[in-house]
């Protein structure tokens, strides 16, 4: 167990190691001067002397690369072209609301995912498979920024029940927990949840549909256990598989929110992505990035970690 | 059609050392996989085959038994070159591999047929594509090919106008091992490695598919190295037996000279372990208790002497050689042997 | 036991049945799947509506009249309402078809190509090799899809090309490791080396034996992505990054009709109509053909 996870740890660093070298190539792939690409249109020549130094784009790749990466590492991820303001707390900010966002959506996603898909396995090949099931390739089809919009058209214009924009009253910005900001919360967070949890509850359904094909199952019902008690198996030879798609989902709610903020205005890192993308604010997208993938990485380590504690096999494998 | 028609096809080796020249010689036969437990884990090595000696003469049908993870399939991949030497060396009818022989060669005289039925066959190929591969592979044409395998098929029992097209999910388990010994034999071997190839099958289907390799032997004039964990059916087939334990060889004897009084007391626990159908002979007592060691870290002298019943103190210390009790009877115990200091010891 | 060596005997335990391949049972068993016909020919009606686009008597996607803008659904000369130029509608949704659907399948198609060499590669030659590929791969899949197709193409700005080169580079990693997993386990099979051992070169044995055993699981996870290939595609010119106006395309339709929902809301959901329904189609498709080459994932 000991060595399993520290493998896992060490196995993190070249993967984190990867992902910081294909955000600090963004740069290098846009079209043109690195130079230009970051750095305001009305720049001074003396600025861009200036920036040229701090980027080190007069010396060779990797040195470049070394100093870029030592600066993140230090929390200094270069500063914006539109506002010139420092990429990492305007980061920092945006990611905790995207967070939220992504929060709210798995706690309406995943229970739901996870009930009906068992639902659907359970009561495999009658009429509530087929409906969950169509439900979720339905759930799973939909592009969220168009959910979002029809939504939109749904409860903020034809029944003006719930706010569409930003994330508190008058699009405001700052998240305060009272039920003026939570009416803000709903919409994006059902858009955001649909995805996620038309995958679950296929994954649920097909799990416990194999599940129940298998031997041990007949055995227990041979045994004369009751129904619920074979459930109670079921879900835990179900529960490893499960989570390891529910944290690769959680991780996957943090891109697919990057539309759905655009939709509402939602104050996250997709909201700053696509300002960031409007105004090719380079920094800032390069940025916003690195922090939402190093953020998957840890993710993915954590379920990882999770999945060996409940799943005796992983570790002696 | 007749039985006796030739069959055209690249030529199979050429007999060159006349009838007293064995086979196969294998020297010194090593075969070590490394393992590695981590990153920070030293690197070890499976010692699948460690150093055997063996011959198989022309036209002899030779068993192989041993327990599973002895190292039985690993020397029959070690003929076939389908994993890689170690250490010592092959000689093909006086030839030896890499030096007079290239393992291209060595190809066409040796063939193999697989325990697992349907995963030695190709699900998208039908069964004459499968048999034609090899001679296509090794430059016959495609036409000259499909007639080899055609008929190959009616050779093995299976009538070509009905069998030729099908697939091997369309086909019984004897069927498709069947199709496996033709896919071998039209490479024209002069060797044949049967690896657990009847294991898998029905009792009934078993003794069919033996027949027809008693048939085959014949009509090719075929050598057999034939893999099982049956000792019934290795004593029906074999002319000798070669026994194996943790990647080394303990005893080699005349089939029936073994199955009635065995050296080694591995062969005689391995034999007393086989089900009789006699009432009276019938043993109460497993003869060997566990699982054999680790071949990682084999046991030091005798391997066998975790598990031995006679074993002495000489046993862990000191290798046994082989010691030739009769003629072409082996065995490698220090019971046998007078020069190992077995009987000075007090038991 | 003793065995009585007779001659040969036939063996007769399977009685003759007419020889079917591979693909022609999974034609039959498609064809008996009416979901998936449906799906198929709703696809095939929109293929061949965006190719013929021209020559069907449509509008003119690209003029518009100003006197015209946001007219709603039913209106006489526009069936399907006009857009915030005052385009025809129907028009616009059908030519759009045109860039949606290269858009969503053109990369997949790249990735299948380039992911299936890369995974035979790996999965066949092993050791460092697969190291290395593999080890790459991983890296690429510590990004959400969707991050890194924005990330790409946001380095590298708007475009068509641009957006067929990032989503490429998206989808060629999951390709590579569903390639790598099916190619090392039939390695494993015995018929791989009973063909090593009948003297076949490596090339040889990958092309006769591995090729076809290979393909279609990775064909079936191939398809099972072209639905969200569209939806990141169209979701890329909703965020202005993927194709350019006044090109009519359904993620980019969205998005310069998001303004117009307070005044012609379902007009406005349309373009996003289109791509739910073309994914839905796509995705049942996929179910079905994997269900028919009983492929499981």
């Amino acid at each position: 167990m000991f060595t399993y996870l520290l493998r896992r740890l060490v196995y993190v660093i070249p993967v984190a190691l990867g992902v910081s070298l294909i955000c600090f190539l963004l740069v290098h792939i846009a079209p043109g001067d690195p130079l230009v690409a970051v750095m305001p249109i009305d720049a001074t020549a003396e600025q861009e002397a200036e920036m040229r130094a701090v980027y080190g784009f007069d010396k060779p790749l990797p040195v470049q690369f070394g100093i870029w990466l030592g600066n993140a590492v230090q929390g200094d991820l270069g500063r914006s072209i539109a506002t010139g303001r420092a990429v990492a707390p305007e980061v920092t900010r945006a990611v905790g609301n995207t967070l939220l966002l992504a929060a709210a959506a798995s706690v309406i996603g995943f229970p739901l995912g996870i009930f009906f898909g068992f639902m659907a396995g359970y009561l495999r090949d009658t009429v509530w498979d087929r409906i969950i099931t169509a439900t979720a390739i339905a759930g799973v089809s939909t592009p969220n920024y168009w959910l979002g919009m029809v939504l939109v058209i749904i409860f903020s214009i034809t029944l003006p029940w719930l706010p569409s924009m930003g994330a508190g009253p008058g699009g405001s910005s700052d998240w305060t927990w009272d039920w003026l900001h939570m009416r803000h919360l709903v919409l994006p967070a059902i858009t955001l949840a649909v995805v996620p949890m038309g995958i679950v509850m296929r994954t649920t359904r097909a799990l416990v549909s194999d599940i129940l094909d298998q031997d041990f199952v007949q055995a227990l019902y041979a045994k004369g256990m009751t129904n619920s008690g074979v459930l109670r198996h079921v879900a835990r030879n179900a529960a490893p598989t499960a989570l390891s798609v529910i944290g690769l989902q959680l991780g996957y709610l943090l891109g697919g929110s990057i539309l759905i903020e655009t939709v509402f205005n939602w104050p996250g890192s997709g909201y700053l992505l696509s300002v960031a993308i409007l105004q090719r604010d380079l920094p800032m997208l390069q940025g916003t990035i690195l922090v939402l993938a190093m953020f998957f990485v840890t993710l993915n380590l954590l379920v990882d970690i999770a999945q060996s504690m409940i799943d005796p096999r992983i570790s002696r494998a | 059609m007749s039985a006796n028609k030739t069959i055209t096809t690249a030529p199979s080796l050429a007999d060159i050392g006349g009838p007293r020249q064995p086979l196969i010689t294998a020297k010194d036969l090593t075969c070590h996989f490394p393992v590695r437990a981590g990153i920070l884990a030293p690197k070890k090595v499976v010692r699948a085959v460690d150093g055997i000696d063996f011959t198989i003469a022309k036209g002899e049908t030779l068993g192989v038994v041993g327990e599973s993870g002895c190292g039985k399939s690993t020397t029959a991949r070690l003929l076939i070159g389908l994993v890689p030497i170690t250490g010592g060396k092959i000689i093909y009818d006086g030839q030896e591999l890499n030096a007079d022989l290239s393992l291209r060669d060595l190809r066409r005289g040796v063939q193999m047929v697989f325990q697992d039925s349907f995963a030695s066959l190709n699900p998208r190929m039908t069964i004459e594509e499968t048999i034609a591969f090899g001679p296509k592979v090794n430059g016959v044409p495609q036409a000259e090919a499909l007639a080899i395998a055609r008929d190959l098929l009616d050779r093995i029992g299976l009538d070509p106008a009905r069998f030729a097209g099908r697939y091997p999910h369309e086909l019984s388990g004897g069927q498709r091992q069947r199709v496996n010994i033709g896919r071998a034999l039209a490479m024209r071997p002069r060797l044949l490695i049967l690896d657990e190839a009847v294991s898998a099958l029905d009792k009934s289907v078993e003794a069919q598919v033996l027949n027809l390799l008693e048939d085959l032997r014949r009509d090719f004039d075929l050598t057999y190295m034939f893999i099982s964990h049956d000792l019934n059916v290795v004593r029906f087939i074999s002319d000798r037996l070669m026994v194996m334990y943790l990647g080394e060889v303990v005893e080699v004897g005349p089939a029936e000279a073994l199955y009635h009084k065995q050296a080694h007391p591995y062969t005689a626990a391995l034999f007393s372990a086989m089900p009789s159908m006699d009432p009276d002979a019938r043993t109460q007592v497993p003869p060997l208790a566990g699982d054999p060691p680790n071949p990682i870290d084999p046991p030091s002298g005798c391997r066998f002497h975790t598990r031995c019943p006679l074993a002495k103190s000489v046993c862990s210390s000191l290798k046994p050689r082989a010691i030739t009790l009769n003629e072409g009877h082996q065995v490698a115990c220090h019971l046998h042997d007078p020069a190992s200091g077995y009987e000075e010891v007090a038991a | 036991m003793t065995y009585t060596a007779t001659s040969t005997s036939t063996a007769l335990e399977v009685p003759a049945a007419p020889t079917v391949g591979y693909w022609a049972g999974v034609w039959r068993r498609l064809r008996r799947d009416p979901v998936s016909l449906i799906c198929a020919a709703i696809l095939l009606a929109l293929i061949f509506c965006a190719i013929f686009a021209p020559w069907l008597g449509f509008a003119d996607p690209y003029t518009g009249s100003m006197i015209a803008r946001l007219k709603p659904i039913g209106t006489p000369g526009h069936i399907l309402g006009t857009d915030e130029l005052g385009r025809d509608m129907l028009a616009r949704l059908i030519y759009g078809g045109r860039l949606t659907l290269f858009l969503g399948i053109t990369p997949v198609v790249a990735a299948f190509v380039i992911g299936t060499s890369l995974g035979l590669i790996a999965g066949y030659v092993g050791g460092w090799v697969n190291s290395m590929i593999m080890r790459v791969t991983d890296i690429f899949f510590a990004f959400p899809s969707v991050l890194l197709a924005i990330a790409i193409s946001g380095a590298l700005g708007a475009g068509v090309v641009n957006s067929l080169v990032s989503l490429t580079i998206v989808f060629i990693p999951p390709i590579t490791r569903v390639a790598e997993s099916v190619t090392a386990s039939v390695r494993k099979l015995d018929y791989v080396d009973a063909a090593r051992a009948s003297g076949a070169g490596n090339f040889t044995i990958v092309r006769v034996q591995v090729l076809g055993n290979v393909l279609g699981p990775i064909f079936v996870y191939a398809t099972s992505l072209t639905s969200v290939c569209m939806i990141i595609s169209a979701g890329l010119s909703f965020l202005g990054l993927g194709v350019k106006p006044p090109e009519p395309e359904w993620g980019l339709m969205l998005n310069t009709l998001r303004t117009a929902i307070y005044i012609n809301p379902w007009v406005a959901a349309l373009p996003g109509m289109m791509i739910f329904i073309t994914s839905l189609c796509l995705n049942l498709l996929s179910d079905g053909l994997r269900s028919a080459m009983n492929v499981r994932q």
